[in-house]
């Protein structure tokens, strides 16, 4: 396929949307009946859902801690989430992300308080569509709100892309594709700590002070709609008839 | 499925990790090494005359032996004009106590992860050039990491070693038969060297408390709340970055270490092609 013009004679992107503008986010939490807490959030197309179960006894025992709970986290894509069939079986991609994902979350938790069990944190991508590792930390910590695990602060993520020379916030995958780089981002905000950060591409420091800015400025305004979901699920009052 | 850490690389005595964290405040490291410094680079290039390149890198007490092969292959159907790229690392079980035989873990898969996108987003190997029959049939690059012995920033040594190994990589003689299609390769002649359009290394720097440090040796990693790994291209420019680790680090934190790691990142590739230059003459 050819390379797109990725941003249009207006200055806007493909789908329309300024440099600055993130796609359409909606989030819901508590979806799962058996999993403690849950969430599904999509950015655009991208759809991803979370599941926490735990603190839990460790399903290999000799990995418990005695001073803190261990983390357990799997990125997993759905076979029928890309545009060709991914096969089922962890790829190096995933195992990465699994990793890259656990990370952002650790310095959150707190751990300290459910020594000798285990927090396992289970995501499915279930449309890809660019930025599935950010929804899915923003996922997996409305989750392990959802669950009632104690966390300093909730995490969001976002990434900025680089297109035609322009940066961008919250890439879709064509962006990414067929864009000169992409940066993933993931920040506890009120805390003022960022917990994930990769870089795909090529950037000189200007524009990397820049696309960190931008990042951050994305993560806030997804940080408050964390915040609004979990108060609407939880500070509902209900009436009795 | 990721795990935290229950089994760490090194357990360091509480007495020294405390005498280090004390001391690294005053800009000081057990080793006597400053804040910025690298431990000693010690290359040897051409190490393994079966290699098509390769470089053994000493940094301090890490070794890795990176070995890279060409054979010939098929292009990826995206990018049917161009060779194909594939960096491996194993973790061998004589490294550390701690490494075990078996498939790559996720510290293995991320260090060659992280390599491969240095060398790839910068488009450091020309791999239009790797093309003998259009569509067909290509170059495709094996680089392999081979840690040796684990004494800390592995990644850095990989990249130092693996930069290295491609500034010395030889392309085999192969003959292209148009009409069968058919490719035969003479490996015990070299047409010219592997085009390289630029040069990456990876600088690496740990936070303990609200101090930065470059090059954490394995007692420095061991008490480390979280590294930041960035990608420096010889132009000047960030090639790519990774946050490893568990802790968080905070905006001023990741400039300072980035406005580090350039300068650092320009001194180590000056250093490699330097080291090389002087091993072919």
């Amino acid at each position: 396929m050819e390379k797109p013009k990725l941003l249009r004679d207006d200055g806007r992107r493909l789908d329309g949307r300024a440099y600055d503008e993130l796609r359409p986010i909606r989030m819901e939490v508590g979806i799962l009946n058996n999993a403690n807490g849950s969430a599904l959030v999509e950015y655009g197309k991208t759809k991803v859902i979370a599941a926490v179960y735990g603190p839990r006894e460790p399903q290999q025992k000799h990995l418990a801690l005695p001073y803190r709970a261990i983390l357990r986290c799997r990125y997993h894509m759905a076979p029928f989430s890309t545009h060709e069939r991914k096969s089922p079986a962890p790829s190096r991609r995933e195992v990465e992300l699994s990793k890259v994902i656990r990370e952002a979350l650790e310095p959150v938790v707190m751990t300290e308080a459910f020594p000798r069990t285990s927090i396992d944190i289970f995501i499915e991508v279930l449309n890809a569509d660019g930025g599935t590792r950010t929804a899915s930390v923003t996922a997996a910590s409305l989750a392990l709100a959802d669950a009632g695990i104690p966390m300093k602060d909730l995490v969001a993520g976002v990434a900025v892309g680089k297109i035609e020379g322009v940066l961008v916030l919250d890439i879709d995958e064509i962006e990414d594709m067929y864009g000169e780089a992409d940066m993933p981002v993931a920040a506890a905000p009120s805390l003022g700590m960022i917990t994930l950060l990769q870089l795909n591409g090529v950037l000189t420091y200007d524009e990397f002070k820049r696309a960190l800015d931008l990042a951050l400025k994305g993560i806030r305004q997804i940080y408050e709609m964390q915040k609004e979901v979990l108060k609407k699920r939880y500070l509902e009052v209900k009436v009795e008839e | 499925m990721s795990l935290t850490p229950t089994s760490p690389d090194y357990i360091l005595p509480k007495l020294k990790a405390d005498t280090l964290a004390s001391l690294v405040k005053k800009g000081v490291r057990l080793s006597g090494r400053g804040l910025n410094d690298y431990r000693d680079i010690d290359i040897k290039v051409n190490y393994v005359p079966n290699a098509d390149g390769s470089a053994f890198v000493k940094l301090g007490n890490t070794q890795v032996l990176v070995g890279i092969k060409l054979e010939v292959g098929n292009p990826y159907p995206d990018t049917p004009n161009e060779g194909t790229m594939v960096v491996s690392a194993e973790f061998v079980p004589m490294a550390s106590p701690v490494f075990e035989p078996g498939p790559p873990d996720e510290n293995a898969i991320e260090l060659a992860r992280v390599i491969d996108r240095s060398i790839r987003e910068l488009k450091a190997i020309d791999l239009s050039k790797l093309v003998l029959i259009p569509g067909k049939k290509v170059w495709n690059v094996w680089i392999d990491i081979y840690v040796l012995d684990h004494d800390g920033n592995l990644i850095d040594a990989s990249s130092i070693a693996t930069l290295a190994a491609l500034l010395v990589t030889k392309v085999p003689k192969a003959e292209v038969n148009e009409e069968t299609g058919e490719v035969k390769v003479d490996k015990t002649t070299y047409v010219g060297n592997l085009p390289l359009s630029r040069k990456v290394v990876t600088v690496t720097a740990g936070k303990l408390g609200d101090v930065i440090l470059l090059d954490p040796d394995l007692e420095e990693e061991s008490v480390l709340d979280t590294r930041l790994v960035v990608a420096v291209s010889d132009d000047g420019r960030i090639a790519g970055m990774q946050k490893t680790g568990m802790g968080h680090l905070t905006k001023e934190e990741v400039l300072s270490i980035v406005e580090r790691a350039l300068n650092k990142g320009k001194e180590i590739i000056e250093k490699v092609v330097r080291t090389v230059e002087e091993a072919q003459k």
